[in-house]
């Protein structure tokens, strides 16, 4: 199908460009910047004339849920959800039932989400046979089927030195892993931030060494290894710290941090509402500060949602016996756009952290609005406030931000050249 | 409106008019009971004039009323306290002003659920003949027509004086 | 900060209607407990141990832990203000396919119980129930998991005030693991709220949960040092399986440090109190001529434990008819 999106604020952080223009789509492909090409006749224009046109974002840490796990979300549904939040590029986690370690499973992921058509997905295989930290998963195999990364999530290595030989194996096929760094035992039985909150409300806490204490373990395995790392939702300010000293040492290490994590904090668990039991927990209010401050100066290149859907038996009961996890695909733009609003960056800075920076940390081919470039564009209005929750589309309604109010509307998504989404 | 009565005068012909009232039914060595907080006051003086070596009990009928449902616990609760046995004893029951009678009522439940007395005589200051159940003082200082909109209260404990207030709305 | 919003507890007009946490709560309406227990605590001396208060009520003691002993205090207060009492014993087991909390209380809620007395291994169970599950039903918290047990801080507070007469001038300890003890934190609350100008917890750090101070105590680990010239000990029961996770080496090496003796009582004021929630582990927090000494009140505080339940239940139910009472007129007013 032949598209012009006119009159656009145009930004692609990748290439620094910020202009109005005009864009021009061939057959899923982006053909033109401008001027349209010779004999260009567009079959349907879209007016986005007050709109940013933005490339499609890209989420580097997204629960679809399906195979397996079907209550809480599908497929199509989430991925639905994701065009309405202008994602049209993410990355699954292996954590389905049964779990992403074979390549069947990836083939029947690629081949359902493509069939849905809403956005691409580029899986995470299991790092082990079964998550179980044990046994290495076929990671060639399964990187040849379209995996691009591995990663045990918040599951646990058997060993220090099992972890080792997977990195190693991981580095020797150049292929990156990504770290959810956990202390089991550390975080037993804590569903908070291990802190005055958390003391006062007789909750179990997760101290902030459950993390540091494995973020150092695998910092130094990476550095033995030379594996391409890439850490997931980091909570921690001391976590930043660590980041920022491996980076300066020349170590090939990126991460993203969650969304909810730069709005929220532990003094937010008012009323020990479930919706906010999330892993890693919300930490202290310098936590957010720290995250934000990296997130800021490009330490943490990437922002990526954690979605993860939950049916609602899940999440109507006490707090810390309800499964963690926020839903929050749908609204990962908007909520990331009160970060321009606070003046934490400004909006091509911002939208970098959701596109070429994720795209940039595993190397995925998305993320640009290069000419040739695949043609995923999110269009959005910077000024139009929408109240979250209206019209909700993931099977999971457990997102702590519904009924909210954010500066900021997603209006169209492009993916694939088609459009996917439309408010 | 005429003035409200002197309250000591009236003790001084109520407390005649008990000592008569005893003698006549031939009640014997009964116990005095004042309901919080004029009914006290008035106990107090009536046993210090007609029977100094009397027991005063008081009695804070708060948790018997029938009244919960609408207007819950009324706000200063405090301890009802009756230092003898109360049966087979006969009781004087002391209060400030009978209205409806659902004090009264109140009061002897609450009694009642301390054991079995031989005889209850009601003594009142006021009645303002609003009665709302079939219950009536044997011994009574006056009665009152109130304008409508109008309470009468009893302040004290000295001196012991009625005033009159509007109904709080 | 407070954890659980202010308007969830009262209703409209500031009157209790759900009694969750001391958190929140002002003095006055604290005092206000307190002596409408006073009164509670005379008619548990009369022949006829009741009052018609909640006659016609059902009250449902809901227990998902184990507990006869509060179970039995919470039952007699509610028969004591005449209302129908149902006890319901629910085993959870992470294996047990039962129903799940929140349709265990709505069924219940559907048979017309008109109060709930929950006890429940989750923190912030009470609070979840009154919030998501039974809103309109008064919810008493008989203590959830690590959190809160605000009606045995409230009988804590009463026993002080019958046998010390106020807080202003008090200095209260209170000894043992503090870390998993939902008395602790609502003694900690209730104390700072009424008034008590020394607060101590006196524990090792292991039983000391982060970010103590924000309760406005001293901490001691030392018991000899804390406990000089108290008006008030506090002890609290050391539960056996602190032992196998690390937190403690032995039960002799806690007696010996945190025990409370005939000799280390001596270091408190000479009247001192002496005070535990119970049930008592003797030789292991405290010994057994203290437990049973002069200046033990812990029978008491059993007596005052009825009568304080019972002017809790009032309140709540009294704040609960009256938001009733308020929703239906506020109804009647959008319906003309």
């Amino acid at each position: 199908m032949r598209l012009t999106i006119e009159g656009a604020r145009v930004i692609d952080p990748a290439s620094q460009f910020d202009q109005i223009t005009d864009l021009h789509i061939d057959d899923g492909q982006i053909v033109a910047t401008g001027t349209a090409p010779l004999g260009f006749q567009a079959q349907r224009s879209i007016d986005a004339r007050g709109l940013i046109a933005s490339p499609g974002l890209v989420d580097l840490n997204v629960s679809l849920r399906e195979p397996g796990r079907t209550r809480k979300g599908t497929i199509d549904s989430e991925t639905r959800a994701a065009a309405a939040g202008g994602v049209t590029s993410l990355c699954s986690l292996p954590d389905t039932r049964p779990v992403l370690d074979t390549p069947a499973v990836a083939e029947l992921i690629l081949e359902r989400s493509e069939r849905a058509g809403h956005a691409r997905v580029f899986p995470f295989g299991a790092l082990t046979h079964g998550l179980e930290g044990e046994q290495l998963s076929e990671l060639v195999a399964l990187r040849d089927v379209g995996c691009v990364a591995f990663t045990q999530g918040l599951a646990p290595m058997k060993s220090n030195r099992i972890l080792r030989r997977a990195l190693e194996y991981a580095a020797g096929f150049d292929v990156p892993v990504v770290f959810m760094p956990q202390d089991p035992e550390m975080a037993q039985g804590g569903s908070a931030h291990e802190g005055p909150t958390a003391a006062r409300m007789g909750l179990v806490g997760i101290p902030e060494t459950a993390e540091t204490i494995a973020l150092a373990r695998d910092l130094l395995l990476v550095e033995q290894t030379g594996v391409q790392a890439h850490f997931s939702g980091l909570s921690s300010a001391r976590a930043m710290d660590m980041l920022a000293d491996a980076q300066a040492r020349g170590l090939r290490v990126t991460a993203d941090v969650a969304m909810y994590q730069l709005l929220l904090c532990d003094e937010d668990l008012d009323g020990f509402s479930s919706l906010l039991h999330v892993l890693p927990p919300l930490r202290s209010s310098a936590d957010r500060r720290a995250l934000r401050q990296a997130v800021q100066s490009g330490v943490v290149q990437a922002i990526s949602s954690h979605h993860q859907p939950h049916e609602q038996e899940a999440k109507r009961v006490p707090f810390a016996a309800s499964a963690p996890g926020i839903s929050s695909i749908e609204v990962l733009l908007p909520l990331a756009m009160t970060l321009v609003a606070d003046g934490l960056l400004e909006l091509p800075a911002l939208l970098a952290r959701l596109t070429c920076g994720p795209a940039g940390a595993l190397g995925l081919p998305a993320g640009t609005l290069a000419q040739g470039a695949r043609a995923d564009i999110t269009l959005f209005d910077p000024v139009e406030a929408s109240l979250i929750g209206h019209n909700w589309i993931s099977k999971g309604a457990n997102c702590p931000f519904i009924g909210q109010g954010v500066p900021c509307k997603v209006t169209h998504t492009i993916c694939n050249g088609k459009l996917v989404y439309q408010a | 409106m005429s003035a409200l009565p002197d309250v000591a005068p009236m003790l001084e012909r109520m407390a005649a008019d008990l000592t008569d009232y005893l003698a006549h039914r031939e009640i014997e060595n009964p116990a005095f009971v004042g309901i919080h907080t004029g009914g006290v006051w008035l106990a107090e003086r009536l046993r210090d004039q007609c029977l100094p070596e009397a027991p005063l009990g008081t009695l804070d009928i708060a948790f018997y009323r029938d009244d919960f449902e609408q207007n819950g616990l009324p706000p200063r609760v405090r301890p009802s306290e009756l230092p003898f046995s109360v049966d087979d004893r006969h009781l004087i029951l002391v209060d400030d002003v009978l209205m409806t009678g659902r004090t009264i009522r109140a009061a002897l439940n609450e009694l009642f659920d301390y054991g079995r007395p031989a005889s209850v005589t009601l003594v009142a200051l006021i009645d303002i003949e609003a009665r709302q159940l079939p219950i009536r003082a044997d011994v009574l200082g006056t009665s009152l027509t109130l304008p409508a909109g109008q309470r009468v209260k009893l302040t004290g404990p000295q001196p012991l004086q009625l005033t009159l207030n509007p109904v709080a709305k | 900060m407070t954890s659980i919003p202010r308007h969830l507890q009262l209703n409209h007009q500031g009157q209790l209607r759900h009694f969750l946490t001391i958190e929140g709560l002002s003095r006055e309406l604290l005092t206000e407990l307190l002596d409408t227990a006073d009164s509670f605590l005379e008619v548990g001396e009369r022949a006829v141990k009741k009052v018609p208060l909640l006659r016609g009520k059902t009250v449902c003691n809901v227990f998902f832990e184990n507990s006869t002993r509060t179970r039995t205090t919470f039952e007699l207060a509610a028969k004591r203000l005449s209302a129908d009492v149902l006890n319901l014993n629910i085993q959870t087991s992470s294996t047990s396919k039962g129903e799940t909390l929140y349709d265990t209380l709505r069924n219940l809620e559907a048979m017309a119980a008109d109060m709930f007395v929950v006890r429940h291994g989750d923190s912030g169970a009470a609070h979840f129930i009154a919030q998501q599950v039974c809103p309109d039903v008064a919810i008493i918290n008989a203590g959830d998991g690590n959190h809160s047990h605000p009606t045995q801080a409230m009988l804590d507070m009463l026993t002080i005030r019958r046998h010390r007469g106020g807080f202003e001038n008090l200095s209260v300890a209170i000894v043992g693991d503090i870390l998993h003890s939902r008395v602790a934190r609502s003694n900690m609350q209730a104390l700072h709220t009424l008034g008590c100008p020394d607060i101590r917890v006196i524990a090792p750090r292991t039983l000391l949960p982060a970010g103590i101070e924000q309760y406005g105590v001293r901490v001691f680990n030392d018991l000899r040092v804390g406990l000089r010239d108290v008006d008030v000990v506090i002890m609290l029961r050391l539960q056996k399986e602190r032992m196998q996770s690390g937190l403690l080496p032995s039960e002799g090496e806690f007696y010996r440090l945190y025990g409370l003796t005939r000799e280390t009582l001596a270091l408190a004021k000479p009247d001192a109190l002496v005070m535990h929630p119970g049930p008592i582990n003797r030789g292991v927090e405290i010994e057994s001529e203290v437990a049973d000494g002069a200046q033990s009140v812990i029978l008491n505080q059993v007596t005052y434990g009825i009568a304080v339940r019972m002017a809790v239940m009032s309140m709540a139910m009294a704040g609960q008819n009256a938001q009733r009472q308020h929703n239906q007129e506020a109804q009647h007013a959008t319906d003309h």
